[in-house]
Order: C-alpha cells, then sequence, then structure tokens
C-alpha cells in the first residue's frame, strides 16, 4: 500500500509536470469553485434576505392564535434560548375630547420589535428617528393618520378603554404593519403591561394574540418544525413567507432562480470536467498499461489509481473551495452593502460540498476505465485494447451521468426543476446526435462531389473531420450546447424575471387604497381622481359573505387539516362584481359571462382558492350575505397577480346578482406627489371613507426586489464565466488529435491556409449545430420553467436565436482556429515527434 | 544539358539549443541525389538521421546551408511553399507509420490526395490499397490492423500520389523481421515501378544495401560509403 502510494504519488507528479492534468485539474477546480461558491453566496444570501425579509414581522417566527397563547410554546423557546415577545392586536375606539375613531390597537412588550426597528417622531411630518422600544407604560403612539382624524398632538391624552394615556409619539413606520393592507383603522401602540388596566380585553373579545421569536435559521426552523404538531385549533405558526404573501412570491422565485443558476454552474462544470477529462484518460491508461507489462499486479495498479484519483480530487477540492471562498468574499462584498444587515457568517458546508463533488466527479470519470482495466491481459494492455474494449462508449459516461442527476437532483431541490433539466439535456443530446448524423451523411455525399476548387476541398475535409471524429465530435457539440443553452436560459429568465418584478411594480402602481365608499359616493370619488388628473383607478363594489356550503354539504372546517383553507373557508369573502375580468387577471379554467348572463347567479374564483377548498367547476356554493342565503355556480377560475398591488377579488359575480345587498366600494390607485391635501380634503368631508397609505410598504417591496434583482445578476455573472469555461474545455478536449491529424496534413503538403479552411469549416459545422439547437432548447425550457415553475409570463425571443447562432457560427471557429494557430506555426518535425 | 540532381543539399548546418547548450547535430553537411536514385543513410542513434531526412522533405530548416528540389531553392520557401512542394513531388514512410486513428485504412490513404483535389482521390487510392495487398481491408481502422498491415497502408498512402521522391524513415523499425522483409520488398518493387527517387533513413545494413548509393551520417558529416 506504501509503495501504491509513493507510485501514485510521483505519477501524478509527472501526468502534472507532462500537462496531462492541466486542463482536468482547471476544470475540476472550476467545477469546484463554482459549486462553493454559489452554495456559499445562495446561503449567505438567502439567509440575509430571510433576516430582511424578518423585519417585516418583527421576528423570525411568529405563533398566532385567537386565544392567548399557551405558555408551552414560549417555554419551548426558553429551553432552546430563543428570544420571544407577545402582542394583542384588537379593533376599538379611542376618545379624545368629543371624537372617538375606531383604531387598531398593538400591545407589546418593551423588547418589541425583535427585527427591525420602529420610527417615531414629534410630528406627522417628522423625519422621526429609529427605535427597537416599546411605548413606556402609561404612553402610547398613534400613527400620523389618527392624530389628523382625532386632532391630536403628542403630549394630549387618548382615553383606551378604561385608561387614560398620553401621546408621547407619532409612529411614522412600523414594518410589520404592512403585512395587512386591509387593516383600515389606525394604528395605536400602547404597552401590553397597560392592558389589563384598559379592560378591554373580555371574554368573546376578537384579539390576535401573537409570540414572536427570534433566533439562527437552524433553531427556527427546528422549533417550527417541534412547535407545529402541538398546534391546537385556532393556533398557527407563520414564518415571513405565509405572513407577507407580496414578499414571498419574490422571494420564492428569486430562490429558485438562486438555486437554478447553482445547479447550471455545478452542471456546466461537470460538462467541461467530461470533455477535458479525455486527455489525462488516456496518457494515464498508457502509463498503467506499461506498469502491467513490467509485472505490476493488477491490484497494485488499481490501488494506484484509486489514490491518484484520491491525490487529485483532495488536491482540485481544496484549490477548488479556496477560489469558491474568495470569489463569494466578492460577491459579499459587492451585494453586502445593498442589505441593511451585514451578511451572516459563512457555513462550513459548502466547502464539505464542494469536497463530495470533487471526489465524486473524480470517481465517476475514472471508475469505467478501472473496471475496464481489470478484465485486460497484459497483452490487451500493449495491443492499446484498453481504449477500445470492453465497455461500450456510452457505458463510459454512465456513473458520470448518474453524479450529474444526483447533483442536479441535490442542487434543484425541486422535482420539476430537476426532471426539466433532465429531460432537456437528454432531448438535446438526443437532438445534437440527430444533426451530426445528416451532417456525416452531407459529408459522405460531398466526398463522391470532390470538387476542384481547393478552398471547397478543404471545407470538405472540414466537414467530414466531423465524421471522423463521430464520437468526440458529439461529445464536443453536446458540450457547445449545453454551455451556449445555459447562458441564453440564464439570459431569458433573468431577464424575464426582473422585467417582471418591476413590471409588477412600476413607478405608477397604486399607493392608496381608498374603503367604505358607499354608493353615493362613487360619484365624488370619481370626481376626484378626475380633478387630480389619477388614471387607471377604478372603484370596485364589495359585498361581505360566508360560505356556507358546496353542493349543498356544510362546509366544516373542523374536519379539515390544511390551515390555509380552514382560513379561507372562515373568513368572510369579499364578493364584488365585474362584466369584464380586470386586466391583470388571467382565466385559467372554465369561461367569462356574456352580457346576456348579467343578472344570473354564477361565480368566478381565484385558482388557489379554488384549489384550496377543492372547489371544481360547476360547484354550487351557498353563501351567507348579512343573514340572506344566496346559491351561485362556480363558471371559471382565474390566476390572480397579488402582488401588483390593485385591488383584486377571491369571488366575483356577473353584474346584478349581488344587487339587493348592501355593498361598500373599494378602489386603489396612485396618488401623486403633492395631492396629499386635497385627499385629506375628500376624507373630511366624507369621514366614512378609510384612506390607507401602502406607499411605505410598497418602497419596502421595491427594496428587495432591487436587491433580489442584483443578488441574481451576481450569480448570473458567475453562471456566464463557467459557461464560458465549459466552452473552452469543449474547444481543447479534441485538440491534441487535431494537432496530429494537422500536422500530417501538413507534412502531406497542405497548407496552412488549407489546413486552417477545413478546421473553421468542421468548427462552424459544430458551432452552427450547437447554437441552432442550444437557442431553441433554451427558449423552450425558459418558456417552461418561466409559465410552469417560476409563474411569470414568457416572450419567445427570436432575435436572441438568430444573433446567437451567428455569433456562435462565427465565435466558435475562430476561437478553435486561434487555438490551433500556434501549432501552424510550428514546423512540422517538431510536432511528429510528439504525436 | 545537364540535368539538375532530384535533391542538392549544401553546406547544411543544424544546431538545436538545449539548457543553454549549443549542439550541433550536422554541420557543413553536402550531399546530391539524382533523379530515380536510391539512397540510403545510416548512422548511429541519435547521428541526426532522421534530422537530415526532415530537412531534405522541408519539415524542418536548416540552421544554415541549402536544400534543392529539382534545381529550384527549397529549404529558404516559406512554409507553405515548401507544403506546396511535398504535396506535388513527395511520399513518406515513417517508422511510427502515422497513420490517423479515427481515419480508416482508405481514408488515411486519400487524405493526401483530397489535399490536392484530386478528382479520382478514392478510386486512387483503392488502387494503391490492392497493390499492397490490403483490398480487403479498406474499412478498417488503423487499431484494427497489425503492424505490418499498418505500415502497408502507409506505403500505400506513399505512393498513392504519385510522388517524385518517397522519404522513408526507419519503415521496418517498429516490425518484426519477417514483416520487415516483406515491407521492404513491397518497398522496393513499387519505388521501381513507380521510378521513384527514393531516400531512405536506416541503421538496418542489409536493408541499406539494397540501395545503389550508402551514406553515413557521423559527428555530422555524411559520408559516401562503398556497398557493403
Amino acid at each position: 500500500m506504501i509503495l501504491a502510494a509513493r507510485l501514485a504519488w510521483s505519477q501524478t507528479i509527472s501526468l502534472w509536470r507532462a500537462g496531462a492534468l492541466s486542463v482536468l485539474v482547471f476544470a475540476l477546480v472550476l467545477a469546484v469553485a463554482a459549486i462553493t461558491a454559489v452554495s456559499f453566496f445562495t446561503q449567505r444570501i438567502e439567509s440575509a434576505l430571510s433576516q430582511q425579509s424578518s423585519l417585516l414581522i418583527g421576528g423570525d417566527l411568529a405563533v398566532l392564535a385567537d386565544h392567548s397563547i399557551p405558555d408551552a410554546f414560549a417555554e419551548r423557546a426558553k429551553t432552546q434560548s430563543i428570544l420571544t415577545t407577545r402582542t394583542y392586536e384588537f379593533a376599538s375606539m379611542v376618545i379624545h375630547g368629543e371624537s372617538s375613531q375606531l383604531v387598531e390597537i398593538k400591545a407589546v412588550e418593551p423588547n418589541f420589535p425583535l427585527r427591525g426597528h420602529l420610527t417615531i417622531g414629534q410630528h406627522p411630518n417628522d423625519i422621526g428617528q429609529s427605535v427597537q422600544t416599546a411605548p413606556q407604560l402609561g404612553e402610547v403612539w398613534i400613527e400620523p393618520r389618527l392624530a389628523t382624524l382625532l386632532d391630536v398632538q403628542v403630549g394630549d391624552q387618548l382615553q383606551v378603554g378604561e385608561l387614560s394615556l398620553t401621546v408621547s409619539a407619532i409612529l411614522l413606520r412600523e414594518p410589520s404593519r404592512g403585512g395587512n393592507m386591509f387593516s383600515f383603522a389606525p394604528r395605536l401602540m400602547m404597552n401590553a403591561a397597560d392592558l389589563a388596566a384598559t379592560q378591554l380585553i373580555q371574554y368573546g373579545s376578537r384579539v390576535k394574540y401573537q409570540l414572536l421569536l427570534a433566533s439562527t435559521p437552524q433553531i427556527i426552523s427546528r422549533y417550527s418544525e417541534q412547535a407545529k404538531p402541538t398546534l391546537a385549533r385556532g393556533e398557527r405558526i407563520d414564518d415571513v413567507r405565509n405572513a407577507r404573501p407580496e414578499i414571498k412570491t419574490a422571494l420564492d422565485k428569486a430562490q429558485q432562480f438562486l438555486g437554478l443558476s447553482a445547479m447550471v454552474s455545478v452542471v456546466l462544470a461537470m460538462v467541461a470536467m467530461l470533455l477535458s477529462s479525455l486527455p489525462y484518460i488516456k496518457q494515464s491508461l498508457n502509463t498503467f498499461a506499461l506498469m502491467r507489462c513490467f509485472g505490476t499486479q493488477q491490484n497494485t495498479v488499481l490501488q494506484i489509481l484509486t489514490i491518484q484519483t484520491f491525490i487529485i480530487a483532495l488536491f482540485s477540492g481544496l484549490l477548488g473551495a479556496l477560489i469558491g471562498f474568495i470569489a463569494q468574499l466578492g460577491l459579499a462584498q459587492l451585494a453586502g452593502s445593498l442589505f441593511v444587515e451585514t451578511l451572516p457568517p459563512v457555513s462550513i458546508m459548502p466547502v464539505l460540498i464542494g469536497f463530495m463533488a470533487s471526489i465524486g466527479m473524480m470517481v465517476a470519470v475514472v471508475l469505467p476505465h478501472a473496471w475496464q482495466m481489470r478484465n485486460l491481459s497484459a497483452m490487451n494492455i500493449l495491443r492499446r485494447d484498453t481504449l477500445s474494449l470492453p465497455l461500450s462508449t456510452q457505458a463510459k459516461y454512465l456513473p458520470a451521468a448518474l453524479v450529474m442527476v444526483v447533483m442536479i437532483f441535490w442542487q434543484a431541490q425541486d422535482f420539476n426543476i430537476a426532471v426539466s433539466t433532465i429531460v432537456a439535456m437528454m432531448t438535446l443530446s438526443l437532438i445534437v446526435l440527430g444533426f451530426v448524423y445528416a451532417l456525416t451523411y452531407l459529408a459522405q455525399r460531398l466526398l463522391t462531389i470532390t470538387p476542384k476548387s481547393s478552398t471547397l476541398a478543404s471545407i470538405n475535409l472540414g466537414i467530414q473531420g466531423l465524421k471522423r471524429r463521430l464520437g468526440l465530435s458529439t461529445v464536443q457539440m453536446i458540450g457547445f450546447c449545453m454551455g451556449l443553452m445555459v447562458i441564453m436560459l440564464l439570459t431569458l429568465i433573468r431577464g424575464d424575471l426582473i422585467r417582471n418584478w418591476q413590471a409588477s411594480l412600476p413607478e405608477g402602481a397604486p399607493n392608496r387604497f381608498v374603503i367604505n365608499i358607499q354608493p353615493a359616493q362613487i360619484n365624488q370619488v370619481n370626481q376626484f381622481f378626475s380633478t387630480q388628473n389619477i388614471q387607471d383607478a377604478a372603484i370596485f363594489p364589495m359585498v361581505r359573505a360566508r360560505l356556507v356550503s358546496k353542493n349543498n354539504q356544510l362546509i366544516n372546517t373542523v374536519e379539515w387539516q390544511d390551515e390555509r383553507a380552514k382560513r379561507l373557508a372562515e373568513r368572510e369573502f369579499n364578493l364584488s362584481w365585474a362584466a369584464q375580468m380586470q386586466t391583470d387577471n388571467k382565466l385559467v379554467a372554465g369561461r367569462w359571462w356574456k352580457n346576456s348572463e348579467h343578472g344570473k347567479p354564477l361565480i368566478s374564483l381565484e385558482e388557489g382558492l379554488a384549489n384550496s377548498l377543492n372547489i371544481k367547476i360547476g360547484d354550487q356554493l351557498l353563501f351567507d350575505i348579512a343573514g340572506s342565503p344566496l346559491t351561485l355556480t362556480v363558471i371559471s377560475l382565474r390566476k390572480v397577480e397579488w402582488d401588483t398591488m390593485r385591488a383584486n377579488f377571491f369571488a366575483v359575480t356577473p353584474p346584478g346578482v349581488l344587487d339587493g345587498f348592501a355593498a361598500s366600494h373599494i378602489s386603489s390607485f396612485h396618488l401623486p406627489i403633492g395631492a396629499e391635501e386635497s385627499l385629506n380634503q375628500l376624507v373630511k368631508q366624507y369621514p366614512n371613507l378609510t384612506v390607507i397609505d401602502i406607499a411605505a410598504l410598497m418602497q419596502q417591496v421595491r427594496g428587495i426586489m432591487q436587491k433580489m434583482s442584483q443578488a441574481i445578476e451576481y450569480v448570473f455573472v458567475f453562471s456566464l464565466v463557467v459557461g464560458v469555461a465549459v466552452l473552452y474545455a469543449a474547444l481543447v478536449a479534441t485538440r491534441e488529435e487535431r494537432v496530429a491529424e494537422a500536422t500530417l496534413m501538413r507534412v502531406f503538403g497542405a497548407s496552412r491556409k488549407q489546413v486552417s479552411i477545413a478546421y473553421i469549416a468542421e468548427f462552424a459545422c459544430i458551432g452552427f449545430i450547437s447554437a441552432l439547437v442550444a437557442s431553441i432548447g433554451a427558449n423552450f425550457l425558459a418558456y417552461y420553467i418561466s409559465v410552469n415553475i417560476l409563474n411569470i409570463p414568457f416572450q419567445f425571443n427570436f432575435s436572441l436565436v438568430v444573433l446567437s447562432v451567428l455569433v456562435a457560427a462565427v465565435l466558435i471557429p475562430l476561437a478553435a482556429w486561434l487555438g490551433l494557430r500556434s501549432f501552424l506555426n510550428i514546423p512540422p518535425r517538431q510536432l511528429l515527434n510528439s504525436i | 544539358m545537364q540535368q539538375s540532381p532530384m535533391i542538392q543539399a549544401q553546406d547544411l548546418h543544424y544546431e538545436i539549443t538545449n539548457h543553454d547548450n549549443q549542439i550541433r547535430i550536422l554541420s557543413g553537411l553536402n550531399l546530391s541525389v539524382a533523379n530515380g536514385d536510391q539512397i540510403a543513410i545510416i548512422g548511429s542513434s541519435g547521428s541526426g538521421k532522421s534530422t537530415l531526412l526532415s530537412l531534405l522533405a522541408g519539415l524542418d530548416v536548416p540552421t544554415s546551408g541549402s536544400v534543392q528540389i529539382s534545381g529550384g531553392e527549397f529549404s529558404s520557401l516559406s512554409e507553405d511553399g515548401r507544403a506546396a512542394i511535398r504535396a506535388k513531388d513527395m511520399g513518406f514512410v515513417f517508422q511510427s507509420f502515422q497513420l490517423l486513428p479515427a481515419l480508416t485504412a482508405l481514408e488515411n490513404v486519400m487524405l493526401p490526395l483530397q489535399l490536392k483535389s484530386h478528382p479520382k482521390a478514392e478510386v486512387l487510392s483503392i488502387e494503391a490499397l490492392a497493390r499492397v495487398g490490403l483490398s480487403h481491408r479498406v474499412q478498417h481502422y488503423p487499431k484494427q490492423l497489425s503492424g505490418g498491415e499498418q505500415q502497408r497502408v502507409a506505403i500505400a498512402r506513399a505512393f498513392a500520389t504519385q510522388p517524385s521522391i518517397l522519404f522513408a524513415d526507419e519503415p521496418t523499425g517498429n516490425l518484426d523481421s519477417t514483416t520487415g522483409q516483406m515491407i521492404i520488398e513491397l518497398l522496393f518493387k513499387m519505388n521501381k515501378e513507380a521510378g521513384t527517387t527514393l531516400v531512405l533513413v536506416t541503421h538496418d545494413i542489409t536493408l541499406a544495401n539494397r540501395c545503389k548509393r550508402l551514406f553515413k551520417l557521423e559527428h555530422g558529416v555524411l559520408l559516401e560509403m562503398a556497398q557493403v
């Protein structure tokens, strides 16, 4: 074993010196660097994004209940050293002098919020200061809106229940407030210790009890897992993702894209490594063949091969992990400034993953050859049968393909994405193979024509080169194809994703909601819109209803397992009506009603709601509207873009159906800067109108999307570098053989021009086919991923197809020729000695 | 009018630099080979035989001195200029066969003809393979052929272009004696039929004696020897 180790070490050094390892190690280091850097980076960005988002609920996790939260939750948190704080939210009236106003009271403990901070000031227009504490005993903080409505200033007293409390600050910003944009009453924040004295919470009061928790992601995740099974009726656990749906969508998409980029980098790096392993395998097999001839035992040879494999894997793993670490430091440095908090520290996991990948890939490449050598006699080896027998070419790539599949599944962490990537890669390989065979046939035909012109003869020779190296050409083209395809795929998706985010919240997106508009006030509100030149502001009717039964079966939510379904079914629906479907809705099943169907008892539901409640087209739903029953038949399902900040409805009926019921109206619009005063005038004129300002919330969402866009750009650039590396590896994979051929051609009198033309012709074919297949594949895959996985619209990009085919058909032969050019200037004799 | 020699080398010098040491391979070598002549160059390993052959064939350029082919300047031509003359006038047989592994026997023979855009590349190649007795092996790849068969493919390739000069560098060096003998018979038979000028490099004195003239390369200088 010691002898084997010594021989393995000296042979590895020799192979390195001979240059047989350089490209392989380069690709392997790159693969490991890609895996670790992307893994490091995405991990840190992801946790940073989660942290950023945690600010929005004031903690990392929230336990919510409609009754006092059992002490067990807080005790469990205490045993795990998790920070906790309790909040209580409910609606109540407050009185100031002669005026009273419905407010949303939030009573908090002194350590609220656990994450992020509140902004308070002395008057509504104050810039304010950040604090991470609650109001003192006997004090309250109120929203600017409440100050205006009650004409209250800092220092004034407010009657809250049985207690008179002093307004000590104006609450300018409360990040966790954004979550429920339909919290139409203004906020009043008080100290939880004052709550009992107000006597506002009585038996039967509707209170939202909340226990906020904060700790490391691992501990929080463990807590969440442990606590979930103990939840009783009316209790639930929210993390940032389900607490803030508009952030959730963006976060999920960003995470999916980062995962996709990481996966792509890994696949690409593996392809690069496979391509560049060919010269190494050839050289090391020759060495082992000789050793077998000199009488070395089979086992010793295999031991040497194993040790050598591990030496290369460990060395490359170490170097790759180091480069990966440095690369992510750079990325984190750039990205760090984008985040409010500093990026969380790195963990050791990505390094381990990098090492595992390095060993996995090396073993996958070497294993088939070791297997092959096992049964070879010394005579077989002398005759160099090693490279042709007994394993077929396809079988040689099997372990590598398996490792790649495992890596794809592991990286994608999404069955659909992994399977679609694998299917795409296989389809791509088959298409490339088809093209190569077609071209081979063409080459055969050309052979019989044998043109007179020497240029045409050289081109002919070049195209025949494809046939001469059928196996290698196919592998090479698949390499090019994959490199190009992922570059294009990421370009397409990244562009769509970022554009989609920007489009979902354009500058003119609604920043105010007005609710409680009474039918008689619609004209005045519309007049306000026209005098303020507010475009694109529609007023929607709204009737509150409760779902009673489906197809004559009573809705019994107690028996339901799905928390979301329970919540959806228990809450009151806002039924609306419309003649035309809203432009940001999309029909996914059934049909929209005709004009002749207005007044018919039909209903259109949001797709997600219908799925959660298992409602199908044609189902009969019985609603209770203020005590009156109304049965409606489901005619269509719609997909709704909730993150557009526009008023949207789960349930819509045709006009005329809800005429007999009392309705209020809602509108969302973009209030231009400077128009705040006239809006205040409108509210003073009609005090029942409630205006909800979501500008701050939108700013938050925009900020997060902006940061995620930038994170995506960084990871995209990294994947791009790996993509280029795979192209390079594909180029060098066959260089040795091509140099040999070019040299012999020159010995037989081919001019450098002839050799160059043949070479360029062959690579132009390779470039053209690769780019054509890649761009078509990339568009299909981008379509699939956009529509089915990321849920963003997709546009076929024809110009990208044309451009990439042209560029690849020019650049690939150019790059290949540049690689060969240096050999064309060396006298053939010197090259003959080396081939 | 006196006909120019087919190959004329004058005052050929060839030096290489290795680790700052100047190593002199050829020093002031002169050689004249008439059209249709057959010469053998012998010498010990490392004496510079193959280097001389590659200079005569224009595969490399001398440090100083000149090579003329058919009275025309050759060694001072550009790389492509020399290639054009090789394509027109020269054929090669190497010790290590130098067949391209990805090409069949037929494709290997066709390669130099295709480079010249020869309209009958395939027909001529099949004929050449028939002449070396390999009609039944045209679609085989080099690794499916024995060493002797591979060298016969190389000979077929060398003669397929009907060259004026054939350079053979240790053509039997990689073969056993029986096979080597067969190859030599074939080579000389075809050379005689085609009337080709032959430059043979070998360390095998018996083989060298088959040629009309015999030279020994020693210390960078060529000495013509009487047939032994």
